[in-house]
């Protein structure tokens, strides 16, 4: 690569229209996002937030966890299957199939491991419609971590959870991606573990700016009226 | 973490526990059932049979219309008088005697009603409209009570409290039900049609009595038109069954083949407290002949006829279960592509369309008399019914969009979500596939059936009676499990279709 040339970002959008069918959301978007970057999407609900996360990952399937909203977990099987089912593209179709029915002492080992950081030991064999709702989403989160991808995109993943926990486990799970973009809805939250925040509202892009320039009031204006 | 096998507290374990005992039932079925395929040279049968298929021989058969007319005018009356009758019956569904009646005559399948109707109404109209209309009496009742109870009950209770019953029971009880029993109706005529069709194997003048003789006889390409003629009747019915004709419909029927009583008086009250009456009690016996007789009657008949039953019925149900696995994903938006999905519908239509007791005849013929004809038949028409069902309501599950594909996305993310409802839908169609196993016994396979239609060659009518008690109670039986089992891991199929 020459060393003038800067690289490629992440993900660009330059007058994109993003919607559902007929419905549009963003009329015209102009964004661009690096690789290494740490963003946290705000915006009152509405405003496009899972839209565009939605339309990020299509620019970039194969590198992104992902972690939607409607966790989308199958609520009958354990825990374990369900962060295991983020990791099926890492290997072969006998192996995960095997993984269904009785998983080897390292599938179980690996999986545990993620578990453990989310602090779910205790239930990695319970169905996910025996747990509550926060262990439910942590799970999601698991599942996320596990596909081991560089770049997480994620829609409220911590929404469930306490300030404490939440903070907690946002860092860690910061820690394990190189970049990310994350839709939040707590804004001290978003303020403490990002770099950039990108403000919406109905379907523009209101506030682009590095987190640290920001403050709680700044944020605030988001979701005036 | 400890290196043991962990133990899984999911609810996915529960079901999967179930299955593997149904599972392992199965499998000692299939190790305990006669498979041996006795034809000599199966493989020219079978192409034979195929090429008849291919070439079907619309004119060889004499009387067609008359067999093709004889067919709707039997399927119609019966419907509706099965219908009329099973709607007074679904108002009186609160009471015990009601629903353990309703229960016993739709326990015995139209081919074993047919058989001893026929002993007092002869090869007529009537024997063939009342051997559609009285399980059909039965099946109607326990359908309607059922959208009866389900529907909300608010209506009803908002009314002022009078007496005029009636006038509240049309107004703010009916018409919640009325589209459900519009449509359930729609589809037992299609059912009423392959029984009428399946009476003929008995002698009544339908499209089956053409097609056993032309296929018994080796004409097949003429076996083949009938069958054609039977799934065109049934896959048109959408665009001629219209609420509007159904008087002019059920008018020509009536006229084409009125369903007067020709029998006698006598013979009806003689076929009761004769006929039907334990030979050594009408011989002067007491109750220790009585006993002697039953003895007897249990080691020789009902004893290996209930075992026959239960061993074909149950492997019947582990092939069915693994056909449907198999076949939904043909069928499932969510596998395949635009191609696939065409074949996989065209299959399952054939499959569902075919009475089962028409496919168990033509393995019979290809393959020889065992249990195997009975299986694969079996197994086939309920696989395709039931991958169908469950097929459809994969239509309804939203995958997040990073889902695996293929078998990934099967074993993962698709079967765990559908498989309550693919297990209730199976756990409803072994009562059905016990009655039909029972009656594959007519064909020659030693099932309950097979000792009915003996006992009715014989004319020892008071056999008849005790081995259709004996099939009444086996299915009660069976049913009576798979509700167990069904509350047992909570599943339900409430505002789903099941047949």
């Amino acid at each position: 690569m020459n060393a003038s040339e800067a690289p490629a970002p992440l993900f660009h959008f330059r007058g994109a229209r993003l919607g559902h069918g007929r419905e549009t959301v963003f009329g015209a978007l102009d964004l661009s996002i690096r690789r290494g970057e740490t963003v946290a999407l705000l915006g009152p609900s509405g405003s496009g937030k899972s839209t565009l996360l939605a339309a990020l990952r299509r620019q970039q399937e194969t590198l992104c966890a992902w972690c939607p909203q409607q966790q989308a977990l199958v609520p009958m099987l354990s825990v374990f299957h369900n962060i295991y089912m983020g990791g099926l593209h890492r290997f072969g179709t006998w192996r995960n199939l095997r993984a269904l029915v009785r998983p080897t002492a390292a599938q179980r080992d690996s999986v545990a491991e993620v578990a453990e950081s989310l602090g779910l030991a205790e239930k990695l064999f319970t169905s996910v419609d025996r747990l509550s709702g926060g262990q439910a989403q942590r799970t999601a989160l698991g599942r996320a971590l596990f596909t081991e991808r560089p770049v997480l995109l994620a829609d409220e993943p911590v929404s469930n959870l306490d300030e404490h926990q939440g903070l907690a486990l946002l860092g860690d799970t910061l820690r394990r991606h190189d970049s990310a973009v994350v839709a939040m809805h707590d804004r001290a939250l978003a303020l403490a573990c990002f770099e950039r925040v990108i403000g919406l509202r109905q379907g523009e892009t209101v506030l682009d700016a590095p987190a640290a320039s920001l403050t709680l009031a700044d944020l605030d204006t988001l979701y005036l009226p | 973490m400890s290196r043991s096998v962990p133990t899984f507290t999911t609810t996915a374990a529960g079901w999967r526990r179930a299955s593997g005992w149904l599972g392992l039932a199965g499998l000692i079925a299939f190790a305990c059932a006669d498979l041996g395929i006795t034809r000599g040279n199966p493989g020219a049968e079978m192409m034979r049979v195929g090429l008849g298929l291919l070439r079907p021989d619309f004119f060889a058969t004499e009387g067609l219309g008359r067999a093709l007319a004889n067919t709707l005018a039997f399927a119609f009356q019966g419907v509706a008088l099965g219908a009329a009758a099973g709607f007074l019956l679904a108002l009186l569904w609160h009471r015990r005697a009601v629903r353990a009646g309703a229960a016993s005559v739709r326990a015995v399948h139209e081919l074993f009603w047919g058989l001893l109707l026929m002993q007092i109404t002869g090869l007529s109209t009537l024997t063939g409209v009342l051997a559609i209309a009285l399980p059909y009496a039965g099946i109607f009742a326990k359908v309607f009570g059922e959208f009866l109870e389900e529907a909300d009950p608010a209506p009803a209770v908002a009314l002022p409290d009078d007496r005029r019953r009636l006038a509240r029971f049309f107004y703010a009880r009916l018409p919640l039900i009325w589209a459900s029993c519009k449509a359930y109706t729609g589809y037992r005529l299609e059912c009423a049609l392959r029984a009428s069709a399946i009476l003929g194997f008995i002698g009544l003048p339908t499209l089956g009595f053409h097609l056993e003789t032309a296929f018994r006889e080796g004409h097949y390409g003429e076996g083949a038109a009938l069958l054609y003629l039977l799934f065109l009747l049934i896959l048109t019915l959408r665009f001629w069954l219209r609420p509007l004709l159904l008087p002019v419909y059920l008018l020509a029927a009536l006229i084409w083949a009125p369903p007067v009583w020709t029998g006698s008086l006598r013979t009806l009250v003689r076929f009761v407290t004769e006929d039907l009456v334990p030979a050594p009690l009408k011989n002067g016996g007491g109750i220790a002949e009585l006993s002697a007789w039953l003895g007897t009657l249990w080691t020789e008949q009902i004893g290996p006829g209930v075992w026959h039953t239960l061993v074909l019925g149950l492997a019947a149900l582990l092939l069915t279960a693994l056909l449907a696995l198999v076949l939904f994903p043909l069928r499932s938006p969510l596998f395949g592509n635009r191609v696939s999905r065409g074949l996989g519908h065209f299959i399952l239509v054939v499959l569902r369309t075919t009475p089962e007791f028409f496919l168990a005849f033509f393995f019979l013929i290809m393959l020889g008399p065992s249990m195997l004809p009975g299986i694969l038949a079996l197994g086939l028409h309920t696989g395709a019914i039931i991958a169908h069902l469950t097929a459809r309501f994969s239509e309804g599950l939203t995958l997040r969009d990073d889902s695996a594909r293929g078998l990934n996305r099967y074993a993962f993310e698709v079967l765990p979500r559908l498989y309550p409802n693919f297990l209730a839908f199976l756990l409803y169609r072994w009562e059905i596939i016990m009655r039909e196993t029972a009656v594959l016994g007519i064909l020659g396979i030693h099932t309950l059936g097979f000792y009915i239609d003996s006992s009715v060659a014989e004319f020892r009518f008071d056999r008849t009676l005790v081995l259709i008690l004996a099939t009444i109670g086996l299915n009660l039986g069976v049913d009576a499990f798979s509700r167990w089992l069904r509350g047992r891991l909570r599943l339900s199929t409430r505002g789903q279709p099941v047949e």
